[in-house]
């Protein structure tokens, strides 16, 4: 278990554990975190699982495959911090990843 | 009035194989469909994408699979309302009224909503004031592009859409092309023009800018953009475009009366059908314990649907269960010859 901080962009905390192996976009649909919608379901199909991540966290993650920015073109006001949570998958690297929920995906 | 013997909303992989399975039990079908093309989220989404869990079909992308489910229809005669979303239902005297936001009306004992995960929509501005200048000064999609004529026009994307409008326009108006980042996921030749273009100064080109606000009273007059590193510019311009894609919404059928699960419906596991009777939902819509969003699942709970549309649709004959190996009534109506 790992835990990943997401905050609403009311400014809410939510801190969950979640398994290694599941994404931080599968991580907030099980644990009904509002704010993200993941319509698609995790294919990096439709920009409604977008996250900024929290500065001192972004260049820790792995970085974006192609199809990834591309699909941060139609999130909702993407900034420099923005990722796809479906694309972020959980290790033990991962403990504290602070994310932050904009203020609707659509 | 169009009368038919069922209705099926959406013309993705389950509203197709839907439609075939209501066909192949002698019943009359007809789809509506909010894209202006048939295959749904396959076609709109992802049709270069391999998928590898159809049955029997090792490897086929969205765009194959949309073709041969279109292949599977061919013996049948099926009327398909592209680019038109279903606005209003209404129950009279145990029929359904359906009513399509360009004025279509469909009386049938039976609906299927196989709608995916809602319409399709154009991704919007984010600033709120785009609203009220929306169809005058603001658009995502262009039906006439002479308004365009000799005036300023700003472009907001970077992807075909955008890349092909800023070139197009570029001939007979002044262009600006606004992106939040320095590549384009265009084709390369289009890239290659809208660059030749901004050499010759054609094409105004912002990178790294995205829409901060609008300025006008009736009509657009200026916009400011914002650079990443939070740099405003003010252009004067007369109308904006805004090429983000598309975003799927529940849209009207929220206001069915059907009985919600966040973004999908709750159906019963023996006819799909939700709490309003004879109206169905199958594929990635309904909800119901053990729910799997998988093509296949739509494809099985289509089937079951279409079985249960028999009973309303014909209240005097019965159904009876038929094999497309042996039956000859089903033969016929594939239009094969059986000897």
């Amino acid at each position: 278990m790992t835990k990943i901080v997401y905050i609403e962009h009311s400014g809410k905390s939510h801190s969950i554990n979640v398994q290694n192996g599941l994404t931080v976009m599968e991580g907030a649909i099980q644990n009904n975190i509002p704010g993200i919608d993941a319509d698609c379901g995790g294919s990096m199909a439709c920009a409604t699982c977008h996250v900024y991540v929290k500065e001192e966290w972004f260049d820790k993650l792995p970085k974006k495959e192609d199809g990834e920015e591309d699909m941060l073109d139609m999130a909702f006001e993407p900034n420099k911090f923005s990722r796809l949570s479906c694309q972020l998958i959980v290790t033990d690297e991962l403990d504290g990843l602070i994310v932050q929920l904009p203020s609707k995906q659509t | 009035m169009i009368k038919t013997d069922a209705l099926i909303i959406g013309a993705g992989p389950t509203g197709l194989f839907t439609a075939h399975q209501l066909k192949l039990i002698g019943l009359d079908c007809e789809v509506v469909d909010n894209l202006d093309k048939i295959g749904g989220q396959c076609i709109e989404l992802y049709p270069d994408k391999p998928i590898y869990d159809i049955p029997a079909i090792p490897e086929c992308t969205g765009e194959e699979l949309t073709n041969s489910l279109i292949k599977q229809l061919k013996p049948f005669n099926i009327k398909f309302h592209l680019s038109e979303r279903v606005d209003e239902v209404k129950n009279n005297n145990g029929k359904w009224e359906v009513k399509t936001n360009k004025g279509t009306l469909f009386n049938t004992p039976n609906i299927i909503i196989a709608g995916g995960v809602g319409s399709f929509e154009p991704r919007k501005f984010a600033p709120k004031e785009c609203e009220r200048f929306e169809e005058k000064s603001i658009f995502y999609s262009i039906k006439d592009k002479t308004i365009f004529k000799d005036k300023t026009v700003s472009i907001f994307g970077g992807g075909d859409s955008a890349l092909d409008w800023a070139v197009e326009l570029s001939k007979n108006s002044k262009v600006n092309l606004i992106h939040r980042r320095d590549e384009f996921r265009g084709a390369q030749s289009t890239v290659n023009k809208m660059n030749e273009l901004k050499k010759a100064g054609k094409i105004n080109l912002y990178t790294k800018y995205q829409l901060k606000n609008v300025k006008g009273s009736e009509n657009i007059e200026s916009i400011d953009i914002e650079h990443d590193n939070k740099e405003v510019t003010n252009l004067k311009t007369d109308f904006i475009l805004g090429f983000f894609g598309l975003i799927m919404q529940l849209g009207p059928i929220a206001n069915w009366g059907l009985n919600l699960n966040k973004k999908t419906i709750n159906v019963d596991t023996e006819k799909f059908e939700t709490n309003q009777k004879g109206i169905y939902a199958v594929g990635d819509i309904c909800n119901y314990p053990g729910k799997l969003k998988l093509i296949l699942s739509g494809f099985h709970e289509g089937a079951l649907a279409a079985r249960a549309c028999f009973k309303l649709a014909k209240p005097n004959e019965k159904y009876r269960f038929e094999f497309t190996t042996s039956s000859k009534t089903i033969k016929n109506r594939l239009g094969i010859k059986s000897d």
